[in-house]
């Protein structure tokens, strides 16, 4: 397909079971895996120690991974299952490992998530935990101490992606901690995969507006915390328990995003079904518009008006798109990474005049480019759409697109340098820049930044590309 | 490819001026002495019982057979190699990890599909930094991750057709020399048979196709599938070529076994043997090729780098090649030093000596400015290491040069050999967990195997170059510094606490809550984007990087002012 070419319609282009994909094997994928998705999402409430029930590679490997972004501390246990376990059962793996997390790092709640070794083998994990709360024969009438709150989240890695698996252990939270009540004014926010500065910006957002605010998981300070004097083992901060008994009491839940594989329930959906919380879903607002509809429904919720200093960050990104306009216009990129993540910076894209010439993905929902096309009715016809995609597919549209920068995470660097191109790095993972926790994405504020980034790479590429290389350009 | 090297020749009245009497003469077996502990160093003995005990009663009594107080002259024994305590926390990986992700992974012109869900392969994707050098005409995958990506479909159905697919897809579109097949957790459980995949897909495509079982659930670490790696390597690939005759005429021939190329240390290391007129046929396995792996076998000399994940084919070479091996160290200037020496005993010509001893002399002058000028600043701080099977004792050698005491140190998957010395080995109770990693039987080839050195010319070797020998992490270890195996995120915050270290030489896992302690760390896996730090320029690189770690203003902010005056 050559670049001036149409592109099919967008309702056309998400791939459904009668659309296979060209090829088995999936070479430089662009999704990680659900159990990572878990332990991240409940490193966002107070208290929790995430626990991989499984071989302790995957609890060493994510680690890796997700400390790697975030440059912080990431405890996850593991029940480290090895050999005879896969053949007897690996309960007694998960209580000596629960009882050492238990007495090690006192813990609220143990976020356990499965691995695809127990999913596999079908351990019963939610009798088990039912066994290990027992009055009789439980943890703390054998051993005295007490036992932590303990959640369990289906997450195979077969089965879906690193954004299913954080989705999938915030619903098990949701619905293992929250309960009825009268109608408070607090609201649900289920942000989705963001950064730690994000979060903090949400919350800000949030309160501006009067109401409280339920945010779910919140890692922003776990996972960008403070260095001070004293360590702590399992340090401050996160969603707190009675946030989370509250959000089933809650005004309204708000999910940003939520595009997920099939048969995923989001928190917000649980929580419409059991305590009937209206559910709003929005995409993450990530440029004028998708922010305008967030602080619209804000507006709504609240009664109350936009606050003067937000109306002033909108007026100033105004103002930056404007003196920035014809460093954008025309320009064509290509954008990828995890689906929510993807539709903000389509539709940021779209708007500052940027081509978004390639929307791409790992994940795997199969409603992404439905999503691109309500969004983004001027899109239609002109973008592609790859989902359950993975780099080698990317870079092979790419080297046809030619297109002038890419958005996404560290994974496309190479890509990129073989196009000779600039990469600006959002979303997850980052682990070869510094800062990959304080990215900011959402908001008035966070495309203000992202809208920085995204002009300076592409008058940069220009200046370094020039002969004549004069600081004016 | 390793070229063949064609001897250099320096100026023969160069060679004239090494005195081959007096470095005959150098003792290159006894253990280096260590910095001694600080004086004011807590006593570890006390220290033991505290370590464990927010544990409960049975993890307390294993987790105590983990830790003990070192005497260089009398080797205590500790447990290892043995599995983790669910819970606790370690920073162990799983066997696929060793195998795929240490041991096969650096070969660049192989194509590794990893059979499994998408996250193991994308969690192996360049996360070692191993680097590689390959020229453009030949293939180089380093840079990719191939998955058959199994889905719910493939576990409940099976995955072997898909694997089959993916291997031909794989050929079809880059056509590798080689492809090699790794199994992740689900696929021993499902059955999938990928070593009759990789039979027929070498009938199909006339190209090697080797299989590795090495479930992330077998054994008990990364150590699991370093054997399992190096039975695979064996059987499938060294001996199924020849070196070529042309690259036959230098006899000081050696294979580099277990150095990865972490941060360039290969490319280093091959700087000095070339240097010295030895021939490096076959790195296992950085910056490497297959077919020099699989000519291997033409070399005279194995030289052992990291002991714990390759020591297997040293041993299994040697009895069907008869290929002696040389326990060495390349990290460290003396260390260096010493190694190059040692090989040069080894084949015993004077001209070889003596180029070796010019190249040290040439380098050390080089080295000495430096760290002279870090030493000054950072001596006699201490350092803590937790890192690895080998490193966390080669390590050491760099902090003996800058004169930086190891007041604790442990390996985070060894055995008790790579800490108390090669004589223990064959009392190693085998417990369940490592019973079922195959143990190859291996015989002399009829044909191939060649004696590269008599028995007594062996038996004297032995004494003057420690052949066929590895005396352990301990004996170079100082009296009463605590050794700990397997350490959990709590025992090490707590040793941070107690030892006061100025530095702690980890992973990226302990790394930022060893930092948030107010203390710098030194990543030994993939060197924190560094490197090299092997050889001479290696320690300078290193010398240079601690200082300024240590040294640097950063950690005086952590007090707040208020807190310092109410200090």
């Amino acid at each position: 397909m050559s670049t001036d070419q149409a592109r099919a319609p967008l309702a056309d282009q998400d791939k459904t079971p009668a659309r296979q994909r060209a090829k088995v094997a999936t070479t430089n994928a662009c999704r990680m895996c659900m159990p990572l998705g878990a332990c991240l999402a409940y490193t966002g409430f107070e208290g929790v120690v995430p626990f991989l029930h499984g071989s302790q590679g995957c609890s060493t490997y994510i680690r890796r991974y997700l400390i790697s972004h975030f440059a912080e501390p990431m405890d996850i246990a593991s029940s480290s299952v090895g050999e005879s376990a896969t053949i007897f059962g690996g309960e007694s793996n998960l209580r000596t490992g629960v009882a050492n997390v238990t007495r090690v790092y006192k813990p609220f709640m143990i976020g356990i998530a499965s691995t695809c070794l127990t999913e596999t083998i079908g351990e019963d994990v939610a009798a088990m935990i039912t066994r290990l709360k027992d009055p009789v024969e439980g943890m703390t009438a054998k051993t005295g101490v007490d036992t932590p709150e303990l959640v369990f989240a289906h997450t195979p890695s077969y089965s879906g992606t690193h954004a299913d698996g954080y989705h999938a252990a915030v619903r098990e939270v949701v619905r293992s901690l929250a309960e009825p009540g009268e109608t408070g004014s607090d609201v649900n926010l289920f942000p989705g995969i963001c950064s730690a500065a994000d979060l903090r910006h949400l919350k800000e957002l949030v309160s501006a507006y009067g109401l409280g605010c339920n945010l779910m998981p919140d890692y922003s300070e776990r996972l960008d915390g403070v260095t001070v004097a004293r360590y702590e083992k399992l340090p401050a901060g996160g969603t707190t328990a009675d946030q989370v008994r509250a959000a089933g009491h809650a005004k309204a839940s708000i999910t940003l995003g939520g595009l997920v594989t099939p048969g995923v329930q989001l928190a917000g959906e649980l929580l419409h079904e059991t305590f009937q919380v209206p559910h709003h879903m929005l995409a993450m607002p990530i440029g004028i518009r998708l922010t305008d509809m967030f602080t619209e429904l804000l507006g709504q919720l609240s009664g109350r008006p936009m606050p003067e200093w937000l109306v002033k960050e909108r007026g100033r990104l105004v103002d930056a798109y404007i003196d920035g306009h014809k460093y954008a216009m025309d320009r064509k990129a290509i954008v990828f990474g995890d689906e929510d993540l993807v539709t903000g910076l389509a539709s940021f894209c779209a708007e500052i005049g940027i081509t978004p010439v390639l929307i791409a993905t790992g994940g795997r929902s199969g409603h992404l480019a439905r999503e691109i096309g309500r969004l983004n009715p001027e899109l239609d016809g002109k973008v592609e759409v790859l989902d359950d995609g993975d780099f080698e597919e990317i870079t092979a549209r790419a080297n046809e697109l030619r297109p002038d920068i890419m958005i996404g995470h560290s994974k496309g660097y190479t890509t990129a340098r073989d196009l000779g191109i600039p990469l600006v790095r959002v979303g997850l993972p980052i682990h070869d820049r510094v800062g990959g926790q304080r990215v900011k994405h959402l908001g008035y504020r966070g495309t203000q930044e992202l809208f920085d980034r995204v002009i300076n790479a592409l008058i940069a590429a220009r200046q370094d590309e020039s002969p004549i290389g004069y600081a004016y350009m | 490819m390793k070229k063949p090297q064609t001897l250099p020749a320096p100026p023969a009245e160069a060679l004239a001026t090494v005195d081959l009497a007096a470095v005959a003469a150098l003792d290159l077996v006894t253990p280096e002495t260590a910095v001694p502990l600080p004086q004011q160093a807590p006593v570890a003995t006390d220290l033991v019982e505290d370590l464990v005990k927010p544990y409960p009663v049975k993890v307390k009594r294993k987790r105590a057979k983990h830790i003990t107080v070192n005497d260089p002259d009398e080797i205590p024994p500790i447990e290892a190699n043995v599995r983790s305590t669910p819970g606790i926390i370690t920073t162990r990986g799983c066997c696929y990890a060793g195998c795929k992700g240490v041991v096969l992974g650096p070969i660049t012109d192989v194509i590794h599909i990893v059979h499994g869900p998408i996250g193991c392969s994308y969690y192996a994707w360049m996360t070692r930094r191993n680097q590689a050098d390959v020229p453009e005409s030949e293939q180089d995958f380093l840079k990719y991750c191939f998955s058959t990506d199994m889905t719910t479909n493939e576990i409940v159905f099976g995955g072997e057709k898909k694997l089959a697919q993916a291997v031909r897809e794989a050929y079809e579109i880059f056509h590798p020399k080689a492809i090699d097949i790794f199994s992740t957790c689900p696929v021993g459980l499902i059955g999938d048979d990928v070593h009759a995949v990789a039979r027929e897909a070498r009938k199909e495509l006339k190209i090697p196709v080797f299989a590795f079982s090495c479930e992330g659930y077998k054994g008990v670490s990364q150590s699991a599938g370093h054997h399992i790696a190096n039975n695979g390597l064996f059987k499938n690939v060294v001996g199924t070529e020849e070196l070529p005759a042309e690259a036959k005429t230098n006899p000081f021939r050696v294979n580099m076994l277990g150095e990865y190329n972490i941060g360039g240390d290969a490319f280093e290391i091959e700087r000095l043997l070339n240097a010295c007129g030895i021939q490096l046929v076959a790195t296992f396995s950085g910056n490497a090729q297959l077919a020099e792996l699989a000519h291997s076998q033409d070399a005279n000399l194995n030289l052992i780098q990291c002991h714990r994940s390759i020591n297997y084919m040293a041993t299994m070479m040697e009895t069907k090649y008869g290929i002696p091996w040389l326990k060495v160290n390349f990290i460290g200037a003396e260390a260096t030093a010493k190694t190059l020496r040692k090989i040069a005993r080894y084949f015993g010509d004077d001209e070889l000596t003596a180029r070796v001893e010019i190249v040290i002399a040439e380098e050390l002058a080089k080295v000495e400015p430096v760290r002279q000028a870090v030493r000054a600043r950072v001596e006699g701080r201490p350092v803590m290491l937790f890192v690895g099977g080998s490193r966390s004792h080669h390590y050491q050698s760099l902090f003996r040069d800058m004169g930086m005491p190891v007041v604790t140190a442990g390996y985070e998957f060894a055995h008790r050999d790579d800490y108390e010395g090669y004589q223990v080995a064959s009392t190693i109770k085998v417990d369940a967990d490592s019973r079922n990693i195959e143990e190859l039987t291996v015989e002399a080839d009829p044909e191939h195997y060649r004696a590269r050195k008599s028995p007594e010319e062996l038996e004297r070797l032995k004494a003057s170059v420690d052949i066929a020998d590895y005396k352990g992490m301990m004996p170079e270890m100082a009296k009463g510094a605590m050794v700990v195996d397997d350490i959990s995120h709590h025992e090490l915050e707590q040793l941070i606490e107690t030892y006061h270290p100025a530095l702690v030489c980890s992973g990226i896992k302990d790394k930022y809550v060893v930092e948030k302690m107010g203390i710098p760390c030194k990543q030994l896996h993939n060197y924190d984007y560094g490197g090299p730090y092997a050889g001479f320029r290696g320690a300078v690189n290193f010398y240079q990087e601690i200082d300024r770690m240590v040294n640097s203003p950063v950690w005086g902010f952590i007090p707040t002012p208020w807190e310092k005056q109410s200090a």
